[in-house]
Order: structure tokens, then sequence, then C-alpha cells
């Protein structure tokens, strides 16, 4: 495999990698959550994402890890950027890929759920990708099923593979997490990202801070493990990297903000408030963005923005998820 | 008797601090603030208080002017934060200007007024038009609130931060109370963030629905629809709830009945960030008033019974009552002059505020100095407001007041656009002799009126 021999350039400046060196393999069947997970496993997967990026780059770009597994994108909430990247990664990794968008209305109870699951399970799959609105959703799934089930994101509860797709962007930039300063800011309420997002980056020692208006700050939040800010000025400041958050569009009209303009003023990240963070700051966005919502259009094109990088890294991300959990497999 | 004083227009004093030095001696100060009531005088220096004493008692500083206010009480001008007004949309019924010189007249130097316009003050444009109408007409300071949801409607929260920043003094919903517990939950929880007050007349929409007075025994005997006060402790009880969830600041606009002042007592006690004010019909008028179907007297929330009256005075000599607004409210003699039911509420109240509550300071039921606190210094504490104090280096707005004046209110005589006046043809004691903005006299009783 001449992939495999590819130099790692970018990833010689890491000094988070000493961690890694007494995990050989990722142990878990599915990935469901980012909670719980300690650094050596992450840092193992970040490896092998780091390994497929690389590999991406290049004009052979597959490899046979996956060959005669049956992978299955199950997906009940709309989606075109992590569908399309779980599919690209299982077939890059020379799996059979059937996508299956199942929508909301004819899939409502949780007993068609795991009616729905019992009928996939039957056609002998390997892996599982599942995204669902409800939170919960993909774990009651899992238990019902023989093969890996990776969570594509439930409700507003966990999205793991784009906290690591988000952690690997950073280190490639950065060279490191540890001791960095994320500022994650925008609707924490009913953000998955944003959860997964502050486990993944507690485990590899940043510290964090969430930015929302009370509106959109859950209970407790303080308790997450994140310091709270309400005014974005204040919670920039210093920051290494400012992840914004998608706003959806029912929630600007005065349910829980406003407006659009009063948003963008105090809670958009416009190149007043960047200047407020440090000057190599990155600047991140899941997708898709609402330009003039929570970021201007000049930030969210900036040169220190990795939105694009993002994507591509979550390519690399999937690959190594599907990868590490193909491993633990019946062979 | 149409010229009993005169008001100086805004063209001649134009915005300005009065240039120039003048001392008022030979006066009793009474001052809250400082808990001063004392002889002394006041020295007033290009519109700012350049000193204040006993020792300007007799004598004047050489080459000022002097006023010699022959023992009368001087006072922080009031601070009214609750005065309707019809401007945008209903100038007929008053418009700043007009408000501005009943407020002067009355010996109101600040007023607040509230959204409830056509448009609504729900905009950041319109607190603008607000504060450029008042720049250029009134006589006395205004500041405005802002609506705490757009339209009045309280269904969504407005832009609270970028109404802050436009000059909202704090947020309200005006007449209308917000029947949706999420919705005020959200306005409690997204205001706090901007630091902004949260004030609230409290009375649920569902248990007042067309109700025309106070439910009980004269609503029964008068065979009108009543309304329990239990409707305003409901959501009273449910706000304050709310406040000890989010900590959001918190004012109950007017409070009517003991149940209320009972519920205040207790969110106090526990240290939530939660005032309260009373209008002075609540403190000098009862159900009783309302007689034979008399429409001026229809208010909201609606008269009580007098025990109630008596606990908001109760509340106000404790403190646990803050402020006292006049809840001014001027409306159409067409829109009142209807059968009780279908009269408009409301009842205009700048000129007869001090007066009105002059009545409990002369019946012993209040000292001086509770009355002008809960009208000068917690109102500027409320709303953070460097006024409604008499120290030296503050803003001139100073009244000048005979507390002994006998007089008898004729709605004709009234400076404000409507006269549905609940005091008409009421004796009262005490008057408002002269009133200074910023060093300037706004007003002055005794001289006669230009045309």
């Amino acid at each position: 495999m001449p992939e495999a021999e590819t130099p790692r350039i970018e990833t010689t400046l890491m000094t988070s990698a000493t961690a890694t060196v007494d995990v050989l393999h990722f142990t878990h069947r599915h990935l469901l959550t980012c909670e719980g997970l300690s650094a050596a496993e992450i840092n193992f997967l970040l490896d092998l994402a780091d390994t497929a990026a690389d590999a991406n780059r290049q004009t052979g770009k597959k490899r046979d890890v996956l060959r005669g597994r049956t992978l299955i994108n199950l997906f009940f909430e709309a989606s075109t950027r992590t569908q399309a990247s779980f599919e690209l990664a299982g077939k890059r990794l020379c799996a059979d890929v059937l996508n299956m968008n199942v929508s909301t209305s004819s899939v409502q109870k949780g007993e068609t759920l795991l009616d729905t699951a019992m009928t996939l399970n039957a056609m002998r799959p390997d892996i599982i990708v599942v995204r669902h609105h409800s939170a919960g959703a993909v774990e009651l799934l899992s238990q019902k099923v023989d093969c890996s089930v990776v969570n594509a994101g439930d409700g507003a509860h966990q999205h793991p593979t784009q906290a690591l797709l988000d952690a690997l962007t950073v280190r490639r930039a950065k060279g490191r997490i540890s001791g960095l300063l994320v500022a994650i800011c925008g609707d924490i309420l009913h953000s998955r990202v944003a959860r997964s997002n502050i486990n993944v980056l507690n485990a590899l020692g940043a510290r964090v801070r969430i930015i929302a208006p009370s509106t959109l700050l859950p209970a407790a939040s303080e308790r997450l493990g994140a310091e709270v800010f309400t005014d974005m000025w204040k919670g920039v400041e210093g920051a290494d990297v400012i992840m914004m958050l998608r706003l959806q569009r029912e929630r600007m009209q005065g349910s829980y903000v406003p407006s659009t303009r009063e948003y963008f003023h105090f809670f958009g990240l416009d190149d007043e408030k960047l200047a407020r963070a440090k000057p190599d700051a990155l600047i991140m966005h899941p997708g898709p963005m609402n330009r003039g919502v929570e970021i201007a259009s000049t930030v969210a094109d900036h040169s220190r923005s990795v939105i694009h990088d993002q994507v591509e890294m979550g390519v690399a991300v999937r690959m190594a998820v599907l990868e590490a959990l193909a491993r633990n497999l019946p062979q | 008797m149409m010229n009993v004083g005169t008001i100086t227009p805004r063209n001649s004093v134009n915005g300005r601090a009065h240039i120039g030095s003048t001392a008022f001696i030979n006066a009793r100060l009474v001052d809250p603030s400082s808990n001063r009531d004392e002889p002394g005088g006041i020295l007033i220096k290009d519109g700012v208080i350049a000193d204040i004493g006993p020792h300007l008692r007799r004598n004047a500083p050489e080459g000022v002017e002097v006023v010699d206010c022959k023992g009368h009480v001087l006072a922080p001008g009031l601070i009214d934060t609750q005065v309707f007004t019809g401007e945008p949309g209903n100038e007929h019924r008053e418009t700043l200007k007009t408000a501005s010189h009943a407020a002067a007249v009355g010996g109101v130097t600040t007023i607040v007024v509230m959204p409830d316009t056509n448009p609504v003050i729900d905009q950041v444009a319109l607190v603008d038009f607000i504060q450029r109408r008042a720049r250029d007409n009134a006589i006395v300071h205004v500041h405005t609130m802002a609506a705490m949801t757009k339209g009045l409607r309280g269904e969504e929260i407005t832009e609270i931060g970028l109404l802050r920043r436009a000059g909202a003094i704090a947020f309200s919903n005006g007449k209308s109370s917000i029947a949706n517990t999420r919705v005020m939950r959200n306005a409690l929880l997204y205001g706090r963030d901007f630091d902004a007050l949260i004030a609230h007349h409290t009375e649920d929409p569902y248990l007042s629905q067309n109700a025309a007075m106070n439910a009980g025994e004269v609503a029964t005997r008068l065979a009108l629809p009543g309304v329990s006060k239990a409707a305003e402790t409901i959501l009273l009880e449910r706000d304050l709830r709310l406040v000890e969830m989010t900590k959001g600041r918190y004012h109950a606009a007017t409070i009517s009945c003991a149940e209320s002042l009972e519920v205040v007592r207790a969110a106090k006690a526990q240290n939530l960030p939660v005032t309260c004010g009373v209008s002075i019909n609540h403190l000098t008028l009862n159900e009783n008033d309302i007689g034979p179907y008399r429409t001026f007297f229809k208010v909201r929330p609606p008269l009580r019974r007098d025990e109630d009256r008596v606990a908001m005075i109760r509340g106000l000599a404790s403190g646990e009552i803050d402020i006292i607004v006049s809840s001014h409210d001027p409306q159409d003699t067409d829109d009142k002059r209807r059968p009780f039911a279908e009269a408009t509420d409301g009842a205009v109240g700048l000129e007869t505020l001090l007066p009105a509550a002059l009545r409990l300071y002369h019946s012993n039921e209040l000292a001086l100095s509770a009355i002008f606190r809960a009208l000068t210094s917690n109102p500027a504490k409320l709303l953070g407001l460097q006024a409604g104090q008499l120290v030296k280096g503050a803003i001139a707005d100073i009244i000048l007041v005979d507390l002994g004046q006998p007089w008898v209110v004729n709605k004709d005589e009234l400076h404000s656009r409507s006269k549905n006046s609940p005091f008409d043809e009421s004796k009262m004691q005490g008057r408002v002799l002269r009133t200074l903005v910023a060093g300037n006299t706004v007003y002055q009783y005794g001289v006669a009126e230009r045309t």
C-alpha cells in the first residue's frame, strides 16, 4: 500500500501525539457519543484520519480495508454534506454503500424506528451510519442491531464525527490542541456540534468557552465543561479558535432571538469581534453558513477561515472512524 | 380663572441648560436621597446645583439673582415612570409637548412614556423618533420605555439589545399583559444579558376579559362584569417564579391589592431583583368612587376596595412599594362618555400627581419623605437616572412646592390635551409654585399665562 508510506508533512509539528503510544486500536463497537472518549482514543482516530487526509490528496485515493463490507447511511433528517462525506469515506475504503433517506413524516414513533432497525439488521450490514432528529434515537437503534453504529447526529445531543473533524482541523493548523482557548459561539441550546466539541476539546486539554444569548443557552450550561459568556466581545477575547454555530431560521424571529439584525450585531462574527481574538485565531463553522446572521461574509472568506478544511477533514475523519470500527468487526 | 400660571414653551429654552446663577433662599429643603429635611437654600449655576445647605437660608452670594422661597419646600423634580401619550398616532389625545406641559405644571421634571402608541415603540427608529420629538418639543426630560414584544402582541420579543443602545430606558408590554409564560421567560432571560429592566402590567388576560371593574359587592350592585384581584396576583406570582429562574430585573408596574404586596414582599425577602410601583389612583381612590357609573374612575388595574388602598399606603411607608406613578392616560371625552362597560380605561394624572399624593401627608398616612422618595430618588435609582436628588453637582431639576395652598381641580384648567381626570372638582391642598428643568424655569404659578 503505497499510500501508507506518504510522509505526514503537517503532523511533524504535533505535540499531542505522545499520548497515543499505548493505544493501538479503538475498542468500541459503536461511535455514539464523544462523552467519555479518552485523549488516547481520540488521538488514535485523529492519527488515522491524518493518514487518510494525506492519502486523499493523492491520485490513488482508494484502499480496500472495507472490501466486502456493507455500509448503510440511514438518514431520518435531511443532510447533504454529512451524508456525502460518509458515502465518500465508505467508497474510498471500498465498502458497498447504501443511502437510505427516511422522510421524517413516515417515521415518527420510536416503535417504527426500531422496526426500521430490525429490517435493516436483517440485510446484514456491517456498519450503519444514523442521523435522527431525536436525542437518544441512535443509541436506541444501536441496541437492536448486530452491526456497528455511527452516530451522524441525534437531535441536539451528539455529532461525534463533526467534533473529531474539527479537532483534526485545529490540530493540523495549530500543531496542537492542548492549551488552546476555543470559543464556541451561537445556538448552544440546540447544538449537537457544541456538545460533542466540548467533550472532545476538554479531553484533549483545550480551554473551552461557550458564547450565546441566555435564551440559547441550556440550563446549567456552566456544568458542561466550558466557561459561559453572554457577551461575545468578552467571550472571544484572546481565543485561538472561534467556532461559529448555525442559527436555524425559525429561531431568529422572536422566539429565541428577536431578529437576525440584532443577532448579527451582538453574536455575529464580524471583523470587530474577530479583532478581540488572537491575531492568528482560526475561524470555523460546521456549515451550512448563514452569511450576515452568524458570520460576516468577509470573515467567512477570511484567510484564517478553515471552513473548507473542515469539509476536507470530514471525509478523512469518517474514513478513520469506519476503519477503526471495521477492525473490531468479526472477520 | 384660566390664568393660573406660566409655562415657558420649548422654543425659549431650546434644550440648553440655563446660563447664569440663581439662589433660592429661605426654603425648606426636602431631599430623600440625602435624608435632608431642613431650612436652607440652593445656588444654581449654569443649570447645575452649585451649592446647597442651611448656610444659604438667608444669604446668597454677591451678584446672583435671588428668589425668596418664603419657607416653601424645595424638592427634586418628580420622576413619573408611567405616562401614556398619543404621539405617535393619537395626537388628538396628547402629544409629547402637551404631556410635558402638564408634567411641568405638576412638578414632574422627567417623564417616561409608554410604548402603547400607533405604531408601537418596538423598533430602534421609533425610539429615535420619540427622542427627537421630545428634544424639539418637550419642556421636561422625556425617556421612553420600549415594547418588550413586537407590536405588544405578547408573542415575539423585540430587539432588546439594539433598543437599549438606542436609549430605551426599560421594556414594557404597556397596558397588556403577556399571557404566554414562555415569552415572558424569554423576555426576562434575554433582557438580563443587556441588564434591561422588564416592567410588566400584571393582569391575567383571560380572567380579566370584558371586565369593567373590580369584582365584588359594588360590581354586583352595579351589575358590571368584574375581575377578581387574583387576576393580578396570579400573573405576578408567575412572573416572580420566572424572575427566580432567570434573575432578570423585574418591575411590577402597578400593583393594586394587598395580596400582590404580599407576593412582592416575599420576593424581596429572597433578594430577587424585583421592584414594584403603585398608581396615585390606587393610593387615593377606591371602587366606591365609581358611584353611579362614573367612567372617569375606570382605570386599569381597576380601583379596589378601601382595604387594598390602605394596604398600598402601608406598603409605601414600609418601602416595599418602591415608586408612585401617575399612570397618566389621556382619553377622549367621547371614549369616556359611554356606558361604563364600554368606556375606555384611563385617567390623566400628571398635574394632580403631587397634590393628590400630599393628601396622604395631610391625613398623616405617609411622611413627606416617603412620598418624595417614591417620586424622586427611587424611580431614579430604578431607571439608573442621574436625577431625583438635591445634591451638589446634580442637574438642577427642582420644584418649589407650597404644601398648604388649598385649591379645587377644574378639568378645564388642565394643560393635558385630554381632560379625563377623576379628580375634577376635588379639593386639593398643596401646589407646585415653580418647576425648574436644568435650571430653567419651565413653569411658574401665579404669573399670568401667555396665550
